[in-house]
């Protein structure tokens, strides 16, 4: 059974219908945290994120206060927040974005004073029309209502966030093609070292960038004090977090639990959650951490929901995105479609990830139709090993950004796990699902 | 004489004041060219061009990159289905499929009386409501062939233009208020701040 008893830190107010609204924002504890923040030193603030250990809840999970720490001898330019959510099955942030946009600006705020920011760009994924209008509808209302603009509630601090559209492309994800984005140029990532925004970010200028939901628990933090949030959870990985679960299971969906206490069983079969999977069906596999991490076969169903705790069993939390395969789910089409977004995706800067991915994605197609070869098997996995040579976890990286060396974690996944099923596609000549 | 209506003219002034430096403000001014031309004309490039000090090349090329930008006229309703991995084990494909018998176009191209424009997007992060559909970015949460049917009769018939506006995304969001207060105001603000943290750090060693 799953631990449930955690607080609800980020989702506490999304069941009202209207939770979007300002009105209901303040009756349910709005700029609480903003007001208790602006009473206390920004370096305090920044403490407390720092003792609550937060891990950016991105997808790569760099600890947010060693983020904000990297900063603290030279001032900071920019806070740019990263809306962008586009991993596939990965729709945590646009939950937040639709339903809690003023509790994200309120985290905002706070993390703007504590690293003594006067500017703030929060880029939101263009494709989230509606999330758009309501991240601005909250930007708007916190102008009207002084906990933006100039010397907010009164204190000695200015602020300004300007909310910025992206449009359409999945590498604007990484900071620094998103930074590239907000520049007004194509997201190209860029070239490191160096590696950290923090050193050379937007216009050249040192700056910070975090994830919405990082900043929706920024508020929570400052209310009930970091060693609260530490209290949860269990190593490195504190707090609550958000998974969505997508798939072959009967009820998908985002929920908030505390992090290790709970496994990817609980996560999937706990009537609460997920409630198990479609009636009749069992489970062959699952994703993990989105679909730039390994794949997990049943065996792994009781590995708990923690970052080091999955980086130990060689795949990653990632971006908190489960995805559950069936008995009905064939893994060549499944590892097919994951390629072919890769290779759609690709910014085509590097040659490992542009040439590789169309080329993989070219196989992984023929076979699933009809015309896949056994020397197709080594061939991908020769592939593969040239993207992201060794095959290890977490992967060589032979690119500039992360997205090349995750193209083959589906692939040998699906061919280490799945062999069987790749030979009958050769033998049967198309695929035996259809 | 700008390309854009006085109004969008107007917006595209204000979102090139709001950034450091104009070229930051492409995107914004892109969607906008697009939604009064319907895809991002040349007349709409080059008056982006204009306005962010760059040149026709340059915004093209970033236009390029970005899925959302069309640089040929589309329908009027765009609709995309979701076949990434969720969208996928969920029927995505195949509701692509019965898309396109029901518009009566291609994925990728435009029914012939201009109406729609079917894509294949990725995904759209919606993945509790798979297959995921979307009109000119709205989320329309037909997940079956029959409630998609039903979509498309609403659309055809103008009955859905209330919650699903012809094209662009920042139709509807509009930026009320703004930091107003002098540039020194806020760097002595700062400094102020600076100095007064130094001092504690002073004080605690």
């Amino acid at each position: 059974m799953a631990t449930l008893e955690a607080p609800r830190i980020v989702t506490a107010r999304i069941d009202y219908d209207d939770s979007y609204t300002m009105a209901r924002f303040l009756a349910t504890g709005g700029y609480e945290g903003l007001r208790k923040a602006l009473t206390m030193f920004p370096e305090d603030v920044a403490l407390e994120v720092d003792e609550a250990s937060l891990l950016g809840r991105g997808g790569a999970g760099f600890p947010a206060g060693r983020k904000w720490s990297m900063l603290r001898r030279a001032p900071v330019s920019y806070l740019v927040v990263n809306g962008d959510e586009s991993e596939p099955a990965t729709f945590k942030d646009h939950l937040l974005l639709e339903r809690d946009p003023n509790g994200i600006i309120e985290g905002i705020i706070i993390s703007a004073y504590a690293l003594q920011v006067s500017q703030v760009f929060f880029f939101v994924r263009g494709e989230f029309a509606l999330g758009l209008e309501r991240v601005q509808q909250a930007v708007n209302d916190a102008y009207e209502h002084g906990a933006l603009g100039s010397k907010i509630f009164g204190s000695n601090f200015s602020l300004d966030i300007v909310v910025h559209p992206g449009a359409g492309a999945y590498i604007c994800g990484d900071e620094t093609a998103l930074l590239e984005a907000l520049e007004g140029k194509r997201g190209f990532p860029r070239i490191k070292p160096p590696f950290f925004p923090a050193v050379n970010g937007l216009y050249g200028e040192p700056t910070v960038v975090n994830n919405v939901e990082t900043m929706a628990n920024i508020p929570w933090i400052v209310l009930n004090g970091g060693e609260a949030f530490a209290a949860l959870g269990a190593g490195r990985s504190k707090g609550t977090r958000l998974f969505a679960l997508a798939g072959r299971v009967k009820n998908p969906g985002v929920f908030e639990v505390e992090m290790v206490k709970n496994t990817f069983r609980d996560l999937i079969y706990d009537p609460a959650l997920g409630g198990g999977l479609l009636d009749g069906h069992t489970i062959k596999a699952f994703i993990p951490g989105g679909v730039s991490a390994p794949w997990f076969g049943p065996d792994m169903l009781d590995t708990p929901l923690g970052q080091d705790e999955v980086g130990e069993k060689g795949s990653m939390l990632g971006s908190g995105s489960v995805v559950v395969f069936d008995d009905t789910t064939c893994v060549v089409r499944a590892s097919w479609r994951i390629t072919k977004f890769f290779a759609k995706e690709s910014c085509g800067q590097c040659t490992p990830c542009r040439e590789g991915s169309g080329w993989i994605e070219r196989i992984m197609y023929r076979m699933e139709n009809g015309g896949g070869r056994m020397e197709d098997l080594e061939l991908l996995l020769d592939l593969c090993d040239n993207i992201a040579p060794g095959g290890g976890w977490p992967p060589q990286q032979t690119t500039i950004c992360p997205l090349g060396p995750s193209i083959p974690s589906s692939v040998t996944g699906a061919i280490s796990m799945f062999r069987d099923e790749f030979i009958q596609h050769v033998h049967k000549g198309g695929c035996p699902f259809d | 004489m700008s390309h854009l209506r006085v109004d969008l003219r107007q917006r595209a002034e204000e979102l090139v004041a709001l950034y450091p430096r104009p070229r930051s403000a492409m995107l914004p001014l892109l969607h906008l060219a697009q939604e009064q031309d319907g895809y991002v004309s040349p007349e709409g490039i080059a008056e982006v061009a204009e306005l962010t000090g760059t040149t026709t090349a340059d915004v093209r090329g970033t236009a390029a990159f970005y899925d959302m930008f069309h640089l040929e006229p589309v329908g009027k309703y765009v609709v995309g289905v979701c076949t990434n991995i969720a969208c996928l084990l969920a029927g995505g494909l195949e509701l692509l499929d019965h898309a396109s018998s029901t518009l009566g176009c291609a994925v990728g191209s435009t029914s012939d009386d201009g109406l729609f424009t079917l894509e294949e997007t990725e995904c759209l992060a919606d993945c509790n409501f798979a297959p995921c559909v979307q009109v000119n970015h709205r989320f329309v949460r037909t997940t079956t062939p029959e409630t998609f049917d039903a979509l498309v009769s609403e659309l055809r018939d103008g009955r859905r233009d209330h919650d699903i506006p012809t094209h662009g995304t920042l139709l509807r969001v509009r930026r009320a208020g703004g930091l107003h207060a002098p540039k020194n105001e806020i760097a002595q603000q700062r400094e102020e701040a600076k100095v007064a943290r130094d001092k504690r750090a002073e004080e605690k060693k």
